[in-house]
């Protein structure tokens, strides 16, 4: 008998059917990869599991747990399988940890409400799974805040809560999505290291995370199962369209084929740059180019200083010193300081299009306001038309016009996003985290997009991602940055295939690869990045840095030349 | 457009055109005085509808008279402090920096002023006056208004889309009448459905001070008054204006809720 047989498992909300008949079982201490695009009804089926969906929700078919009925089981005997047998872990670590509650005393409530342990040895089990769970100094951390921890570090902990009272199963619904990756390499690693003979239902949108830990997957599709078996072979013989689809989507750190050579002419430069908010250095001493057509990345950690770097580019954030250059001409000041015609050539795609669009605009309001502006003669008609152009241009259509950003979904409004950037003809785009919030398939349709608009246009991109995977079909260039630092900056082809600097090994392998076949190593990079407010002397990579020597916390490394490549590290050859 | 809206909306039309015409619908006069007919009770002989006061006059037609003035005060009222709220505020959040702490001073500066005794001062430095009512309700509600747009602005100066209009080169002024005055209908609409309610609430205590409405004028506050000294007896003197005050009251807080969601595009579909 499996341990959770779910059976022609159907979730209705008025006549809208987001759950449509799916069947999954989970013998004791497997692992199962539940996959599916954002709507597909991999997270309303977890909690549909768990009994934890609004009442309106109609839920029909059976979920067997261990022999028992979890469907329509009366609330109190629920809750007791919950809480004993089934842990849950969300994505976001933050809302499901109570902000008033010391760690410790969040942990301890789980073992007290179940009476499975009290007082000084209630203590001692938080602290031993806090350590388990890979948490450096547990006891201090026993009495930490929750704000006081990282995003990596409360993710850490939500696992120890969820483990802490030892269930047969654990759900974790994309448990690493909000972390960066040499993090969620991490967790990962100490999540299969730990669970024993806990079974894993592990839901999540990459591919690269199923390949790499899960012995069977499911795909989900509009709420039906459209393949399900063993990892390799389903990686390996994708029998349905929908599967092939994602893994054609999924972007892949290991191959990818570089974009074709530029012109050598600079567009913009930026020199020894600097970034400060009061004592905090976020971007310290950075130079690039960025040359007409050419698109560079910008890639790091989150708190590697990638935005500060542009939005000082752009005037939005005061400079700190350095030199800016656009085409001939140097740019101080705010943005509001900047002459008109510079403003309109330097433009910006944000992550979320949610915030980036007035919610109270309509698609053709938002889309002409640059126009409005800038070429004030233009007719209403002319304005129109230039307004429906690009819309095509970026892949929408005449009846999006009349639309509010909430009748679109979340890849068309990015694509109005873009659309708004682009409406001038600018030279320079830049796209911050510009496709990290969209499903792969709905990624890769706007980076093709944009890669059309730079070959028939010229335009120049710099393209901020924490992805290194999305990054390699796109760009010319990389900088890699680590704590506000330039630490390589190199071709992309030479950067994917002959990394010099340390952390930028670290980070490429630490991308799951969807792919159950190409076997990884252990987490390349352990722990996480200093604070900023106190950087490490010397390199300030070396505290994580594998190939460490004496040499490092001393002398801080300068860019030099490495084979063609810019790096700033005493040991690159 | 919902229910709410136009239930509500055809009931406060319905009892401001009543207010309108009820002089040429009665008979009677609001300020002339019988003392033959002394607190008659309400009938439909003679046109007494409401019956009438301690004085003999007819309370229909004063009644009316009431809710003319009650809601004149406070749909100026209102729309005084919602202009120069939302503009002050609106202005002070987004331009921000010294601009922002000298104007929102100046609001905690005539914040600390004690209300009555402003309107005391008015009332000896001008003639009495009706226009004065107005200034001194909106000289007290404006400064509410300015600080809660001022705070919702703050918050959506940060948003996105608005640096993004920035970063384009759009006005300051066209950021704040494009970006920001939208998104905050909501909240002033709210707020200005708590306003009504509260300027006609000011107008009859300033009404019962002898600071309001002068005799014979009457609004609902001042009816109210009156009718609570003939409450043994003579009930209708107090219940009907207290009952007309309570459905205008009723129907503008229905009214605001209403208007809020239709204005609310992501609800509105």
């Amino acid at each position: 008998m499996s341990l959770l047989d779910v059976s022609g498992l159907t979730i209705r909300y008025g006549d809208e059917t987001v759950v449509d008949g799916i069947d999954l079982y989970i013998e004791r201490g497997e692992c199962v990869g539940l996959v599916g695009e954002s709507g597909s009804g991999k997270s309303q089926s977890a909690l549909a599991i768990l009994g934890l969906l609004w009442p309106q929700a109609a839920v029909s078919g059976s979920v067997m747990f261990d022999g028992e009925q979890l469907l329509g089981m009366d609330d109190s005997r629920l809750d007791q399988v919950r809480a004993r047998r089934i842990g849950i872990v969300f994505q976001d670590p933050m809302q499901a940890l109570n902000p008033y509650l010391r760690i410790g005393a969040q942990l301890r409530q789980v073992l007290q409400s179940h009476g499975l342990a009290e007082g000084a040895a209630a203590d001692a089990r938080v602290i031993e799974m806090l350590a388990r769970v890979g948490l450096p100094d547990p006891e201090r951390q026993y009495r930490a805040w929750p704000h006081q921890m990282s995003g990596g570090m409360r993710q850490r902990t939500m696992i120890a809560a969820a483990l802490i009272a030892e269930p047969d199963l654990l759900i974790a619904d994309e448990p690493t999505t909000a972390l960066d990756v040499t993090v969620q390499a991490q967790v990962l690693e100490m999540l299969e290291d730990i669970r024993d003979n806990t079974a894993l239902l592990l839901i999540t949108h990459d591919l690269g995370v199923v390949a790499g830990h899960c012995e069977h997957t499911i795909v989900l599709e509009r709420g039906r199962v459209v393949e399900a078996g063993p990892t390799t072979s389903l990686f390996a013989a994708p029998r349905h369209e929908h599967t092939r689809r994602l893994l054609r989507a999924a972007p892949r750190v290991d191959r990818g084929e570089p974009p074709r050579p530029v012109s050598s002419r600079q567009v913009l430069s930026v020199s020894d740059i600097a970034v400060d908010y009061d004592d905090l250095r976020a971007v310290d001493g950075v130079s690039f180019a960025v040359r007409y057509g050419e698109t560079v990345a910008i890639v790091g950690e989150s708190g590697s200083g990638k935005s500060s770097l542009v939005r000082a580019v752009l005037g939005l954030v005061p400079q700190g010193g350095g030199r800016i250059v656009y085409a001939r001409e140097t740019l101080e000041g705010s943005v509001e300081q900047r002459a008109m015609a510079v403003r309109r050539d330097l433009q910006l795609v944000y992550q979320d299009p949610t915030s980036a669009l007035n919610p109270q605009m309509r698609v053709q309001a938002i889309v002409e306001e640059p126009l409005v502006v800038h070429e004030p003669a233009l007719g209403r008609a002319a304005r129109r038309e230039r307004v429906l152009a690009i819309l095509l241009r970026v892949g929408l259509a005449e009846k999006h016009l009349r639309r509010y950003p909430h009748e679109l979904s979340g890849g068309q409004a990015q694509r109005v996003a873009i659309a708004r950037a682009l409406v001038l003809e600018p030279k320079v785009l830049v796209c911050d985290e510009a496709v990290a919030a969209l499903d792969g398939s709905v990624r890769e349709q706007v980076l093709e997009m944009l890669r059309e608009v730079q070959q028939e246009s010229g335009l120049s991109i710099i393209f901020i991602s924490h992805d290194l995977a999305v990054v390699r079909s796109l760009s010319h260039r990389v900088l890699v940055m680590y704590m506000g630092r330039l630490v390589e900056l190199a071709e992309s082809a030479a950067l994917f295939d002959a990394p010099r600097h340390p952390y930028t090994k670290g980070l490429l392998e630490s991308i799951p690869v969807p792919d159950p076949v190409v076997r990884r190593g252990r987490a390349p990079l352990r722990g996480e990045v200093p604070s900023p407010l106190n950087p490490p002397p010397g390199c300030v990579f070396h505290p994580r840095c594998p190939i460490a020597e004496p040499v490092c916390s001393n002398k801080e490394p300068r860019l030099a030349d490495v084979g063609g490549t810019r790096v700033a590290c005493h040991l690159a050859r | 457009m919902s229910r709410v809206i136009k239930v509500t909306g055809i009931l406060l039309l319905g009892v401001g055109a009543a207010a309108v015409c009820a002089p040429w619908l009665s008979p009677h006069d609001y300020a002339t005085t019988n003392f033959g007919s002394t607190l008659l009770p309400p009938a439909f002989a003679d046109f007494r509808l409401f019956g009438t006061d301690d004085l003999g006059r007819d309370l229909f037609v004063r009644t009316m008279m009431g809710v003319r003035i009650t809601l004149v005060v406070a749909i100026v009222a209102s729309l005084v402090s919602l202009v120069i709220g939302v503009a002050y505020g609106a202005i002070a959040g987004y331009v921000g920096g010294r601009v922002d702490a000298v104007m929102m001073r100046f609001v905690d500066t005539l914040y600390a002023l004690p209300f009555i005794f402003f309107v005391i001062l008015l009332m000896v430095a001008f003639e009495r006056n009706f226009l004065l009512i107005f200034v001194a309700i909106g000289a007290i509600n404006w400064l509410d208004m300015a600080r809660i747009v001022r705070g919702q602005t703050l918050s959506l100066r940060e948003r996105e889309f608005v640096e993004a209009a920035r970063l384009t080169g759009v006005s300051t002024a066209r950021i704040i009448l494009r970006h920001i005055a939208p998104n905050l209908i909501g909240i002033v609409i709210v707020y200005i459905t708590l306003t009504v309610p509260q300027a006609i609430l000011v107008e009859s205590f300033l009404s019962f001070l002898g600071l309001g409405v002068q005799e014979p004028q009457t609004s609902l506050g001042a009816l109210v008054n009156a009718g609570v000294g003939h409450m043994e007896g003579a009930s209708w003197a107090l219940l009907i204006p207290a009952a007309l005050l309570a459905l205008i009251l009723l129907c503008f807080n229905f009214l605001g809720d209403g208007l809020r969601d239709h204005f609310d595009v992501r609800r509105s579909r």
